[in-house]
């Protein structure tokens, strides 16, 4: 017996005869002779939980994590998530329910979506929002999508500060649908109104902005690149940290057309890179172009407020080819955990989170600096990250941490040979001075 | 108990805390002075501020206005809504596993990518597959990624000409929309009635200028497509390349593999499937599977297995490259590997053959009361041709809706949508006959009631938290965001 198959195989007999059949296996006889599998899987037999829990950990023993302290980022980082968040998320009313298509009785799923929906427009200071993306990478790609289907060009601007895997993820996506992708080179590590002006043309449909960038500086010419992109009719796409919007100014104050970003940070687990979810926000006007579901308020028949899926007609279901995307399942429980967290942080609980990081980064940046050899990557404002470089190749100042316990940072070579020293290293609220000053004495003892 | 009819934003009050983070331990000094002051936003965004109570009852109360799988039966076609083991749940919870940082050296995260790994293995030998890569995130992500290979190998080939890709009506809405996404051009056939391929139109349609075919075998009638052999055959002799839409695989585990059937792409719904839980919308993972040939244009990276350990190549100068950010979702698909040790090699062939079972107990016990769409044994699932309607009318959303107050989820409806007043049934193998017999007699009893009573289903449901939402307008006035009263 398996425990996840209730039928006994008493039932099986009673159930062929009520509906007269003798096997089972006259309802495989259509499949050809030839494609039957005429032989077992090559897969182990079945394990009991017990044997799976052993098997399990033995399997996770051989990462290392847990035990280490986290100077990692580049979009992924390692902050304090409530505990609530799991409870919630493991109330299998919502994780064990599929997309809520009957809204009567999903209600739960819907008006948590809305209440998400508003939750990111407060954040990013735009006007709508939809119910999540698959990650941060794949909605600058669908915000990319948007401001070519608003704005009937084919050419995306991008700097070359923007995450590294963002870049590659738009390049595979635009490549497919026959839309130019320009990469402009960024002056000292941030975008500037100068370089965007040299390619920016009437052929331009968007321009994408990350802030704080790939390096974690913090961009100083926003307001002119948004003005000069709407000077282009293009649509401007502003890619950001969400945690780092709780003192930051958000992409409505600059005037940013679509927001869009990775939302792990917001009360997801780190997980080897998934599930996390994309979020998109943009203005009022553009709703009609915007790719996956999005939940709507109304009224059911005895005139009680509820919510539905609205705006369907976007979407593959309805309109197939012509949908403004194929998105159909998207990360609904991580813009779950992220409500949660938004909620449980609430509005002055996010601005300290983003304050003593920043606070926290720069305790670390200054000791580093006054300490040891080591010397910023780019001597200019940034927020909760940074670059340091040395004379030392970065793998030996990775293992020198590691000795530790420290994961020091991502080698920035992933960004180009003139960076093969260099480290980025990220600082979340939940480091400690005691951590930090330990990274520290080790930066020292290479001297 | 109480109805429930609060919005988080109307909880919230502004000295309430449902969380804190310890104080600051380093020198606390002012955003200002390392910051451009015009970088700083006037006021902290407007998230509400409630207690920890008032957090937990709330999201509490809003589960309770939901329906899970762990609530009751599920039989949404083409959606394989079984059972979603706990055990699953426990293991991608191991702080081994959540606490790995993406980017952290290879030799630091050996058991994920050893995991990935056997991952890859075993779903390549039950789709009869050479290669899986992980990275898709949903289904409809899959399907994109297998139509960008096919692009991206013919272009290989030279042969630029080759935009166009043959999906049958029958397909679900996914298909075609992915077929844009990667920038290639939809030629739809027209389906035989019971829905099978009509080879004289596939033959019609072929030529130089197609890349492939996308099929769901068995197909979303629930049917095997029989003549998948000769469609092989005429697509691969037209140079073509077969896509396997792997929503329907819980019918054939164990029993026949779409590698073997022809196919050059296949891709997996691990949350079909292989029970990875549906989460309300997400997070899935959609693995894509293909033959040798395929294999350069996978996109990076991939785990190779280099001596005794294993590491993250990105050495394939023909790929299509990147889809999502890192490796898809691994605390996803860690879920489905549970799964496949739970089941072993016999409990997945046992899993897919009493899914089949169910399907046609369910199916042949409804034959009197509604039409079938077509009265042939069924694989996983069956479609009915709406109410049988020499004993009452009834259009099929209303005999939707007043299932919910039977207690259980309703079909798909209006899907697939060559069959007219659709219902597509998938009860899964988790389901127990007594289960199957309860949703029979309410299927039943509301044909009954169609006859005697029709007011009552129309006006159905009757005890759901909320009654007929009014979608229209929620549509033409679109409030998609919590404001605060004037």
């Amino acid at each position: 017996m398996f425990p996840y198959i209730a039928n006994t195989p008493q039932d099986e007999k009673d159930m062929l005869k009520a509906i007269g059949f003798n096997s089972i296996e006259e309802f495989f006889e259509d499949i050809p002779k030839e494609l039957r599998l005429n032989r077992d899987l090559n897969l182990k037999p079945a394990m009991t939980e017990a044997e799976i829990k052993v098997h399990m950990e033995k399997l996770g023993g051989k990462n290392q994590g847990k035990e280490l302290v986290n100077f990692l980022g580049g979009g992924v980082y390692d902050r304090h998530i409530p505990s609530v968040i799991n409870h919630v998320i493991s109330r299998s009313e919502f994780y064990t329910a599929y997309t809520p298509y009957q809204p009567e009785i999903s209600q739960g799923t819907l008006q948590v979506i809305f209440e998400y929906q508003t939750l990111i427009t407060n954040l990013t200071g735009m006007d709508v929002s939809n119910a999540s993306l698959y990650d941060g990478a794949s909605a600058v790609a669908e915000a990319a999508f948007m401001a070519v289907d608003k704005t009937r060009n084919k050419e995306i601007i991008v700097p070359d500060n923007i995450h590294p895997n963002t870049l590659r993820v738009l390049k595979t996506y635009l490549h497919f649908k026959d839309l130019e992708l320009v990469v402009v080179p960024t002056n000292e590590g941030t975008f500037s109104k100068a370089a965007l002006e040299e390619k920016i043309s009437e052929n331009t449909a968007g321009v994408v902005v990350q802030n704080p960038n790939f390096f974690g500086l913090v961009e100083d010419e926003i307001e002119e690149i948004v003005e000069l992109t709407h000077k282009n009719k293009a649509l401007l796409i502003m890619s950001v940290d969400p945690i780092t919007l709780g003192v930051l100014k958000s992409p409505g104050d600059y005037g940013a057309d679509i927001a869009v970003g990775d939302g792990q940070s917001l009360g997801n687990g780190l997980n080897f890179g998934g599930p996390y979810f994309g979020f998109l926000a943009a203005t009022k006007k553009l709703i009609r172009k915007m790719p996956g579901r999005i939940a709507g308020q109304t009224l059911d028949k005895d005139g009680k407020r509820g919510f539905v899926l609205t705006l369907q007609t976007r979407e593959q279901h309805i309109r197939r080819e012509k949908a403004t995307s194929n998105i159909c399942t998207n990360q609904a429980l991580n813009a779950l955990a992220a409500s949660v967290y938004m909620v449980a942080l609430g509005k002055k609980g996010i601005a300290e989170v983003a304050t003593q990081s920043a606070q926290k980064a720069h305790y670390l940046y200054n000791q580093i600096l006054e300490k040891t050899n080591f010397k910023p990557v780019y001597d200019k404002p940034f927020f909760m990250e940074f670059g340091i470089t040395s004379d030392i190749p970065a793998a030996k100042v990775k293992e020198a941490l590691l000795k530790e316990g420290i994961l020091g940072g991502i080698e920035l070579r992933i960004c180009g040979e003139q960076f093969k020293n260099a480290l980025l290293v990220a600082v979340t609220e939940k480091r400690t001075k005691e951590e930090m000053d330990q990274f520290v004495q080790v930066l020292e003892g290479l001297k | 108990m109480k109805t429930y009819e609060t919005l988080i934003f109307e909880l919230s009050n502004p000295d309430r805390r449902a969380f804190e983070i310890p104080k600051v331990d380093v020198p606390e000094e002012s955003l200002e002075s390392f910051l451009p002051k015009g970088a700083l936003r006037g006021e902290a965004p407007e998230l509400p501020q409630v207690s920890q109570v008032d957090l937990m009852r709330h999201y509490t109360n809003l589960s309770n206005r939901n329906y899970g799988l762990d609530t009751g039966f599920y039989p949404l076609g083409s959606c394989t809504m079984k059972y979603n083991p706990k055990i699953n749940e426990d293991m991608a919870r191991l702080p081994n596993f959540t606490e790995t940082h993406p980017m952290q050296d290879d030799s630091l995260v050996q058991g994920n990518l050893e995991l990935m790994d056997n991952l890859d293995q075993m779903l390549c030998e039950i789709t009869g597959m050479d290669k899986m890569t992980l990275q898709p995130i949903a289904g409809s992500h899959g399907e994109m990624l297998g139509l960008m290979l096919m692009k991206a190998y013919h272009a290989d080939k030279g042969d630029h000409n080759r935009k166009k890709i043959i999906v049958p009506d029958s397909s679900h809405g996914t298909n075609p929309a992915s077929v844009a996404m990667a920038g290639l051009e939809v030629v739809t056939i027209e389906s035989k009635e019971n829905g099978e391929v009509d080879l004289d139109a596939l033959q019609e349609a072929m030529g130089d200028d197609v890349a492939g075919l996308m099929l769901t075998n068995p197909n979303t009638l629930g049917l095997f497509e029989k003549q998948i052999q000769e469609i092989a055959k005429m697509v691969h002799e037209a140079g073509g390349l077969l896509y396997y839409d792997g929503a329907n695989t819980n019918a054939i585990m164990g029993i026949t593999r779409p590698g073997d059937m022809g196919f050059d792409i296949v891709h997996l719904n691990l949350h079909k499937t292989f029970t990875t839980p549906h989460g309300g919308g997400g997070p899935g993972s959609g693995p894509v599977g293909v033959k040798e040939r395929l294999i350069p244009y996978l996109p990076v990276p991939f785990v190779e297995k280099k001596g005794a350990g294993y590491k993250l190549s990105y050495d394939a100068p023909k790929s299509v490259g990147k889809i999502s950010n890192y490796y898809g979702n691994f605390g996803i698909y860690l879920r489905a590997y549970v799964y496949i040790l739970s089941m072993g090699y016999n409990g997945l062939k046992r899993a897919s053959e009493v899914a089949v079972l169910n399907a046609n107990y369910v199916m042949y016990s409804l034959k009197d009361h509604f039409k079938l769409a077509v009265d042939r044994p069924c694989k996983h699932e069956f479609v009915l041709a709406g109410i049988n309607t020499d004993i009452a009318e009834m259009p099929t959303v209303n005999i939707a809706k007043r299932l919910l107050d039977y207690g259980h989820h309703p079909p798909t409806v209006y899907f697939p949508l060559i069959v007219h007043e659709a219902l597509m049934v998938e009860p899964t193998e988790t389901e127990s006959k007594e289960m199957l017999d309860d949703f029979i007699e309410a299927m039943k009893a509301i044909v009954e009631e169609s006859k005697n009573d029709p007011e009552l289903v129309k006006t159905a449901p009757h005890t759901t938290p909320v009654r007929k939402l009014d979608e229209v307008g929620a549509a033409r006035n679109p409030i998609v965001r919590w404001e605060p009263e004037e």
